[in-house]
């Protein structure tokens, strides 16, 4: 319990930091909201006019405690650029990106675990090495590219979607759960290469190991060595990273959402962040970063569990 | 280790003799592009728009007229760069950060821990406009802001490996034996997780090429004429259906520079 | 190290579930195409819309959109006429000061209420600041008065005679009683606002109580395709039917279902300089990056020959200003070109900068034929591309630029939307240009009310701009349209606008 508020502590503690960091950020960059409001038509008095009805030319810390206090009151304020509650807003838009991003994770633990687990036991054989292949080319294919080819192949050619054919999950949900099911594709992909690698390459870690070995000479067969120690070992590396790369889905799926039409977060934050619309960035950005230190969160629980060596020294 | 062992290593494992070749081809054509290219790297030749690949231009033409692979040449010069630019800062800084936080444990893992997450959650995008912003424009910036983008990742890998090392026996024994906190990091555990912290960097080498791309495309990387490797793919892009060969040729340059490096690696890992 | 067999039931369940998840996903993924059935059209529209309430809309692509939502007093046609819409008639005061509206019988807004004539008032003074604030429009800081004369007649009157004024009367006549005008917008066009979605799309219907020529076409989806690159394979995909400004490279690519339309974006394409910036102080420095380009290679490598040369700022849609002649005041000659540069103190040429908007690739585009035609004189361009809005406020705001390319539209139907931004002192005067002769002939254009001296004096700016070099103007750029030929009846106009209402399905 007492771990449990430690850790919410240290959370609320980074949020502060990131929320503050992007109001720095802003205030350095160039770009003003009130003329990207106004446009090239507008008179220079009527964007200062319109900087003073937005609060933009008090100081930086008065702008920062304004926009947290209401924030803490889970006031996220109004999109410069669209008039609408930014809470509203996101809310609508968080179901595409999550969708999309747990299609991706299943895909990547349901593909590559078989074949990590596959490759790992015929080490060397023709499958491994075939696998293995394939993997690095799949991993040095730009994302964009491999999206675009997707596109190109599943979409014009054997036209199992149509391209830029985005159904809100509001109008029809089969649809849309159809139309994310490639560019989900295209987002596990890379990350299905990574974990298969990496699984592999722990289990023959982790089965080279002295304990596997003297489990396997003391005539345990090897289905028990294998999921009893060694897959429980060498899974601790994959979690890692499976943890970051579900964070990197939900936030970095940009390239995908771009490349595939898809109006979702990741889109939203970059053009959001192109017209300086703070309210949005700060509210999508805080998301981000509650989500990934959920995620790490449990990255870290999990590992206590896998490998209760570690909770024995910290706790 | 005597000549016609090396040669047999090397027979017994394709991976490094495949990387070899690569890199080897990719680091010819980058060191040839210092000194000469077939065409000058931004002449435009408006007879010459779009073709596709003949003697005159192997790689063909993009949409000002301009040879492809005189570009290519020189692009790949500052995709290397790049690339090899974050690795070094994002890898650098992270496995230290990774190690000294995973090893001491306590206060300083969870503040530090915490700055790391709020790096991660904070768009590579944004950081990249204010570096942008304070240093200027060009690949240098990108290649800061790329390796600051990286370091997190590298941060939890290597820290999570050295939350499992600590505890092993050999540490134990070292420590039994008074080495210092210091020593025992770069010393007894690093080289322990030298496997793990390979394949992160051959990842994260991969990921700078890919990212760099995705930056360029943002503007706020290598600029016009010279183009990086990314840029041209990107700029290349909406040609894919009328001149194929100008997407493909940097394409498939790009994917060769990370395989090569991936197979190295994989090779290097297996040599016996 | 691990061996074989053991496991190998587990992998192979693990394999088939995942398959059968990848055949239960892909059944029923057929290629249903949506808009088939002709009575709707789905336009794609390369970005978002900036803002719903109309006197807020600044972008052109915004303002091409709500075309078809609100209507002004006046409105634009296809020939560049303007119509009355809102009002029925309207009469000029001989001194040009005072304008007189009639409101339309029986009029209506898409809420079904009846426009009246508080609702102009209310739409003018709000465009006017009447309460004190700045004026969201600056032309409209010369009115004085809006008075309602009786329930059918509005009279705007004027501090001093404009009679160009009309062409600014084409803001939109939103309700007095509207409070949320940037979240509900409602108009009196002939397509009425259903919903929208951030970077996703704005749904439009057919306004059936509409006064004019009801629209052919019942639902529009403006969809956002933020991705230039998917333009092609969404057009071909069939997920759009329309998509105006195409590259000439799209078009190449298209497939066989679309038609497509020609004609010009409307607007001067330029390397524009900050004349008060050295070197560009001097105009023979000006005048010698005239004299090194050559526009028609530009447009060769930018639009595959396409688009129209332009020696001033002034574009060739609007015919009655426009002068041909000063496309020939700068005619390539590198001589020439040296010589002035030589004159001027740099015989050896200079550095600078070209600060280019990222998502422009046209103007990217252009910056870098420029910088390679500038070779021939020495001068070396540098390029460098930065984000729209750090565009908007480096260059375009703070004017902290040595040179930038960039297309300038025009906003009204007016000679003057191109020409005041170079007045002096002129706060939209980005390039620091500077010049009386300029600001004595732009304040008699204004004044005069004889229409033909007022073209003449317009005439004499573009002159003058051409003269001084106040910037090295390049082109108006090609326009491509590409509508499926389901539909017909696209139509350009002289200004940014993109009229649904026209469009009908093929029989």
């Amino acid at each position: 319990m007492k771990y449990a508020m430690k850790k919410l502590l240290m959370m609320l503690g980074t949020l502060l930091v990131v929320s503050l960091c992007v109001f720095l950020a802003f205030s350095v960059i160039p770009g003003d909201p009130a003329l990207r409001k106004l446009g090239t038509e507008a008179s220079p008095e009527l964007v200062e006019q319109m900087r003073q009805e937005m609060g933009l030319n008090d100081p930086l810390i008065v702008r920062y405690g304004r926009w947290f206090i209401a924030f803490l009151g889970g006031d996220f304020g109004i999109s410069y650029n669209y008039s609408t509650p930014v809470k509203e807003m996101i809310a609508n838009k968080i179901p595409i990106t999550l969708t999309m991003a747990i299609m991706a994770f299943l895909m990547t633990v349901l593909i590559s675990f078989p074949l990590g687990i596959i490759t790992a036991k015929h080490e060397n054989g023709i499958l491994d090495r075939t696998i293995l292949v394939i993997n690095q080319v799949i991993m040095a294919v730009p994302p964009f590219f491999s999206g675009i080819l997707i596109t190109f192949v599943f979409g014009l050619i054997l036209r199992l979607f149509t391209p830029g054919g985005f159904v809100s999950y509001t109008q029809n949900f089969g649809k849309f759960i159809r139309y994310l099911f490639f560019p989900s594709l295209a987002i596990a992909l890379p990350k299905i290469a990574m974990t298969v690698k990496m699984l592999r390459g722990s289990l023959i870690d982790e089965a080279s190991k002295d304990y596997a070995r003297t489990a396997y000479s003391r005539g345990n067969n090897t289905n028990g060595v294998l999921y009893r120690h060694v897959l429980k070992n060498a899974l601790i590396p994959v979690i890692t990273f499976l943890g970051m790369a579900l964070a990197d889905m939900v936030a970095g799926s940009i390239v995908i959402e771009q490349v595939f039409s898809i109006p979702g977060i990741s889109r939203i934050l970059l053009t959001s962040i192109g017209n300086r619309d703070y309210p949005v960035v700060e509210a999508i950005i805080m998301g981000i970063a509650i989500i990934v230190m959920v995620v790490n969160f449990l990255v870290d629980i999990i590992y206590r569990i896998v490998d209760p060596r570690i909770g024995l020294e910290d706790e | 280790m005597n000549k016609s062992q090396f040669k047999r290593n090397l027979r017994d494992n394709p991976y490094l003799l495949a990387g070899m070749i690569i890199i080897g081809l990719v680091l010819l054509m980058i060191i040839v592009g210092l000194f000469w290219t077939p065409y000058d790297t931004t002449a435009m030749n408006a007879s010459e728009k779009l073709q596709g690949i003949s003697l005159r231009h192997i790689m063909g033409t993009d949409n000002m007229g301009r040879d492809v692979f005189s570009r290519v040449m020189y692009g790949s010069r500052i995709t290397l760069l790049i690339a090899i630019g974050t690795v070094f800062i994002g890898a650098g800084l992270g496995t230290i950060i990774g190690a000294v936080t995973g090893y001491f444990g306590g206060m300083l893992d969870e503040v530090v821990m915490r700055v790391v997450d709020a790096l991660f959650a904070f768009p590579s995008i944004l950081l990249a406009l204010v570096i942008v912003s304070v240093f200027g424009t060009g690949w240098i910036q990108l290649l800061i802001s790329l390796g600051i983008a990286f370091m997190p990742s590298f941060a939890r890998i290597v820290r999570g490996e050295v939350l499992r090392c600590k505890n092993m026996d050999y540490v134990e024994n070292a420590r039994l034996q008074g080495v210092s906190n210091l020593r025992m990091i770069f010393v007894h555990i690093l080289p322990n997780i030298k496997g793990v912290l390979a394949s992160s960097i051959l990842i994260g080498f991969n990921n700078a090429v890919l990212a760099e791309a995705g930056l360029s495309y943002l503007g706020v990387g290598s600029q016009p004429p010279y183009a990086s490797l990314g840029k041209m793919l990107s700029d290349a892009q909406q040609y894919m259906f009328t001149t194929p060969s100008y997407v493909l040729c940097p394409g498939i340059v790009i994917v060769l520079m990370v395989l090569g490096f991936a197979f190295l690696g994989e090779g290097i890992s297996r040599w016996k | 190290m691990i061996k074989r067999r053991p496991g190998r039931r587990l992998g192979t369940a693990l394999l088939m579930i995942v398959l059968t998840t990848l055949t239960i996903a892909l059944s029923g993924c057929s290629s249903d195409k949506t808009g088939d059935d002709s009575s709707t059209l789905t336009v794609g529209i390369p970005q978002d819309i900036d803002s719903l309430d109309p006197h807020y809309a600044t972008g052109a692509g915004t303002k091409e959109v709500l075309f078809n939502v609100f209507e002004g007093l006046v409105k634009p046609d296809k020939d560049g006429n303007l119509n009355p819409a809102v009002a029925s008639e309207y009469t000029v005061s001989d001194d040009h000061t005072v304008y007189t509206f009639t409101l339309r019988d029986g009029i209506k807004f898409h809420d079904g209420s009846a426009v009246t004539v508080e609702d102009i008032k209310y739409s003018i003074d709000r465009n006017r600041g009447a309460d004190g604030s700045e004026p969201l429009i600056s032309a409209f800081s010369k009115i004085t008065d809006v008075n309602i004369v009786d329930d059918k007649h509005v009279e705007i009157v004027l501090a001093e005679a404009d009679s160009d004024f009309i062409a600014q009367l084409t803001v939109a006549i939103i309700p007095a009683n509207n409070q949320t005008p940037e979240t509900t917008p409602i108009g009196t066009g002939p397509y009425k606002y259903v919903s929208s979605s951030p970077q996703e799309n704005v749904i439009m219907t057919r306004f059936d109580d509409y006064w004019g020529q009801k629209a052919y076409i019942k639902d529009v989806t403006f969809k956002v395709e933020a991705n230039a690159d998917a333009i092609v394979m969404d057009l071909n995909g069939g997920s759009i039917d329309m998509f105006p400004r195409l590259t000439s490279n799209q078009v190449a690519q298209l497939s066989e279902e679309f038609q497509v339309y020609e004609g010009t974006m409307n607007l001067v394409q330029a390397l524009y300089i900050n004349n008060a910036e050295k070197p560009f102080d001097d105009v023979r420095v000006r005048q010698a990056l005239c004299y090194a380009i050559d526009r028609q290679e530009i447009m060769d490598y930018v639009s595959d020959g396409d688009g129209t040369a332009i020696g001033s700022a002034m574009f060739p849609s609007y015919a009655k200003y426009f002068l041909p002649e000063l496309n020939d005041t700068y005619t390539k000659d590198i001589d020439k070109a040296k010589e002035l540069l030589a004159e001027a103190g740099y015989p050896d040429g200079f550095e600078f900068t070209i600060t280019v908007p990222s998502n422009y690739t046209q103007h990217v585009d252009t910056a870098q034929v420029l910088s390679e035609e500038l070779k021939a004189i020495g001068v070396t361009a540098k390029i460098q591309e930065v984000e729209w809005n750090t565009w908007l406020s480096d260059v375009y705001s703070d004017r902290k630029y040595q040179s930038t390319v960039i297309g300038v539209d025009a906003s009204t139907l007016s000679a003057s939307s191109l020409l005041a931004r170079y007045v002096s002192d002129a706060g939209r005067n980005f390039v620091n240009f500077n010049s009386a002769d300029y600001d004595a002939a732009y304040k008699s254009a204004v004044e005069t009310s004889d229409d033909a001296a007022k073209t003449e004096f317009y005439k004499e700016c573009e002159r003058i701009l051409s003269k001084e070099a106040a910037s090295v103007y390049i082109q108006d750029l090609p326009e491509y349209v590409a509508l499926n030929k389901k539909y017909t009846g696209y139509e350009f106009y002289p200004l940014y606008v993109q009229d649904i209402s026209l469009i009908k399905p093929v029989e």
